[in-house]
């Protein structure tokens, strides 16, 4: 069975009182398998950003299908959503969006925070994914404290804390120089060798070619759906390798 | 996980709990304070003594002060009812009576003169009141049947009047007639209405007759020899004074008999009345005081948008939002209501302090009661407040919330 299976999914944004309707995706048919390093990559604007907030299950399309392990997400209600959301996915954003006011194990562990573990559990959690990206120096810093390549890491560390599925990656690269850059992308490819689907969205080829398959969208539509043949590897130290 | 926030935002979290620091520290000293100055007065009407019956001329409606304090002039009660009172047959648990006039008038020594409150009394006086002379002596027995020209002055007076010199043995005149300074009397303090220390006291007869033109008394105390006799000895006083003024039953009585007990159960009502309008005015600051919370936290949920469509994204429900910031919004009152609350209770010790080092009969009353009344109320201002902002930032779609910037 497929992880995700989205169906003719369109979305349209319009300005309630106005008749001018924004067509952002005009129906995207594609699936998703367990254990795929997918990269979604096309231009601003051509509704890639849109098309992962559905998939993350952070909007709703206006029509079409979209079943999670064959499940029709259409009927769930929006807690139904949060808890899915929760379980199944992690989420790493272009601005890191760590909370400022807070510790960087505080950070880690506010995804299990909605879950009802114990405390010394939830730390225990949160410790082990703060070790995987290297950041067990940092713990009892606050966000402001780091750089940009060290606030990514930690936010990967609470995406895949709760040990999702799926990892939704928006311009993980984006804000950060080209070394920091390689040992995100090389965390990511770690994460999707012991088994976690990743789904990266950008703009940038060379970041698009770490994984191993890629849609191209244009428009609001898929351009081209292919395997990466010559797949980049990135280097934990940051450096370039093949 | 939210604490953490009110924790960071230390001065902001201060200010948004000021309102409830002030509104619930002020009911606190409003409500202590006010129960301080009852104190005070009650302990003042009962060092008279609480065996005291009045008996005033003019008959009162259940639950209405007698005519007479209406300022009625009435005339049936007079010297020789007093006298009868004062019979051991006729009331045998009286210890003494003590028959009165009043009056306001126009006292001069050599070339001062002033406006003072007089009292026409008997010997008796001070045995009822519970009073004694500092200087001198009291009006004796004799001047207050013959119609003696000797006169007591307040402490008070004595001060105003001969401004340090001493009184006794001076000459000063009331309407033309002369009086002879025999005493002045230890410094009381007002009781109740009364001010012992801003009179003077005269013979009765001679004020009666020589000053007031009058043949009737205002009003004749009884001291009984035991709080436990007042009752019986009511019965007796009622019972003799329809024997004397031929009255049929109670619904033609002439008369009032008071005891210092209704006094201060009248004192009570009137000071407890005021106490609950002030509170209930500072009660109103702690709606202020709510309303600027719920300000805050509109401010704070707009702030943190992006936090929460965060939080939404990583798992948390519409509910888990809304507990989140309901939660805030309840912690930054509560801890508001504890401040004012020690804010409250010092305020009040340091008052009862000082009020006792000034020589006042002040009792501190601090009421648990009030304490925890203050504690829920103010968890539920922080509940009440807290849960538009909340239900506000429960509602974001978490796509919206995340690209807000």
């Amino acid at each position: 069975m497929d992880l995700i299976r989205l169906e003719q999914i369109t979305k349209n944004y319009g300005n309630p009182g106005s008749d001018i309707t924004t067509h952002v995706l005009k129906g995207v048919t594609f699936s998703i398998q367990e254990g795929e390093f997918l990269s979604i990559m096309g231009p601003s604007g051509s509704g890639k950003s849109t098309l992962m907030h559905i998939i993350g299950l952070l909007d709703r399309p206006t029509s079409g299908k979209y079943f999670l392990r064959g499940e029709d997400t259409s009927q769930l209600s929006d807690d139904q959503l949060a808890r899915l959301r929760n379980k199944e996915i992690g989420f790493i954003f272009q601005s890191f969006n760590l909370l400022p006011r807070i510790s960087v194990l505080e950070n880690v562990v506010l995804p299990l925070s909605y879950v009802g573990l114990s405390q010394a559990k939830e730390e225990e959690l949160a410790l082990k994914v703060i070790r995987a990206v290297g950041m067990e120096h940092r713990i009892n810093n606050m966000p402001n404290q780091l750089s940009g390549g060290e606030q990514q890491r930690v936010a990967i560390a609470r995406a895949f804390v709760n040990n999702p599925s799926i990892i939704f990656a928006d311009e993980p690269t984006g804000n950060l120089d080209s070394k920091s850059g390689q040992q995100v992308m090389s965390i990511l490819q770690e994460l999707n060798h012991q088994g976690h689907t990743v789904v990266l969205v950008t703009h940038e080829s060379a970041t698009a070619e770490h994984g191993t398959r890629m849609i191209k969208i244009h428009d609001g539509k898929i351009l081209s759906d292919e395997p990466i043949i010559n797949r980049l590897l990135a280097d934990r130290e940051g450096e370039l390798g093949k | 996980m939210s604490l953490q926030n009110l924790k960071a935002n230390k001065l902001r979290s201060f200010l948004t709990m000021l309102g409830i620091v002030v509104g619930i520290g002020s009911v606190i000293v409003i409500v202590s304070v006010g129960a301080g100055a009852q104190s005070l007065i009650v302990n003042q009407v009962t060092s008279v003594g609480s065996n005291l019956v009045g008996v005033l001329p003019g008959k009162s409606e259940k639950n209405s002060p007698p005519a007479s304090i209406m300022g009625i002039k009435i005339t049936t009660l007079t010297f020789s009812d007093a006298q009868a009172l004062a019979q051991k047959n006729n009331v045998p648990h009286a210890v003494a009576v003590s028959p009165m006039v009043r009056g306001y008038e126009q006292i001069s020594w050599k070339n001062h003169n002033n406006y003072f409150n007089f009292s026409g009394v008997t010997d008796k006086y001070i045995i009822v009141q519970n009073v004694a002379v500092a200087k001198g002596r009291f009006i004796s027995e004799n001047e207050a049947l013959n119609m003696g020209k000797s006169l007591v002055l307040g402490s008070q007076v004595a001060e105003d009047l001969f401004q340090g010199q001493d009184p006794i043995g001076e000459t000063v005149k009331i309407k033309g007639v002369s009086f002879q300074v025999v005493g002045v009397m230890e410094k009381k303090g007002s009781a109740g209405f009364e001010n012992q220390d801003a009179q003077v006291f005269l013979p009765l007869a001679t004020a009666q007759k020589m000053i007031l033109g009058i043949n009737y008394i205002t009003v004749a105390r009884i001291k009984i020899d035991d709080t436990k006799n007042i009752q019986p000895s009511i019965n007796d006083i009622e019972a003799l004074m329809r024997a004397r003024h031929r009255i049929p039953g109670p619904d033609q009585d002439d008369f009032t008999v008071e005891n210092s007990s209704q006094a201060i159960a009248a004192l009570t009502t009137i000071t407890d009345a005021i106490r609950y309008f002030l509170a209930s005015i500072a009660a109103m600051s702690l709606v202020v005081g709510g309303i600027g919370i719920m300000n805050i936290m509109l401010v704070v949920v707009n702030e943190r948008i992006k936090e929460i469509g965060l939080r939404q994204a990583l798992g948390a429900t519409k509910r888990d939002i809304l507990n989140q910031f309901v939660l805030e919004t309840t912690v930054v009152s509560l801890v508001g209501g504890i401040i004012g609350i020690a804010g409250g209770v010092s305020i009040s010790v340091l008052v009862a302090l000082i009020a006792k080092k000034l020589g006042y009969n002040w009792d501190l009353v601090i009421s648990w009661q009030s304490l925890a009344v203050s504690t829920s109320i103010s968890f539920l201002i922080g509940l009440i407040f807290g849960i538009y902002p909340a239900k506000k930032a429960s509602r974001l779609s978490p796509m919206e919330a995340l690209r807000y910037e």
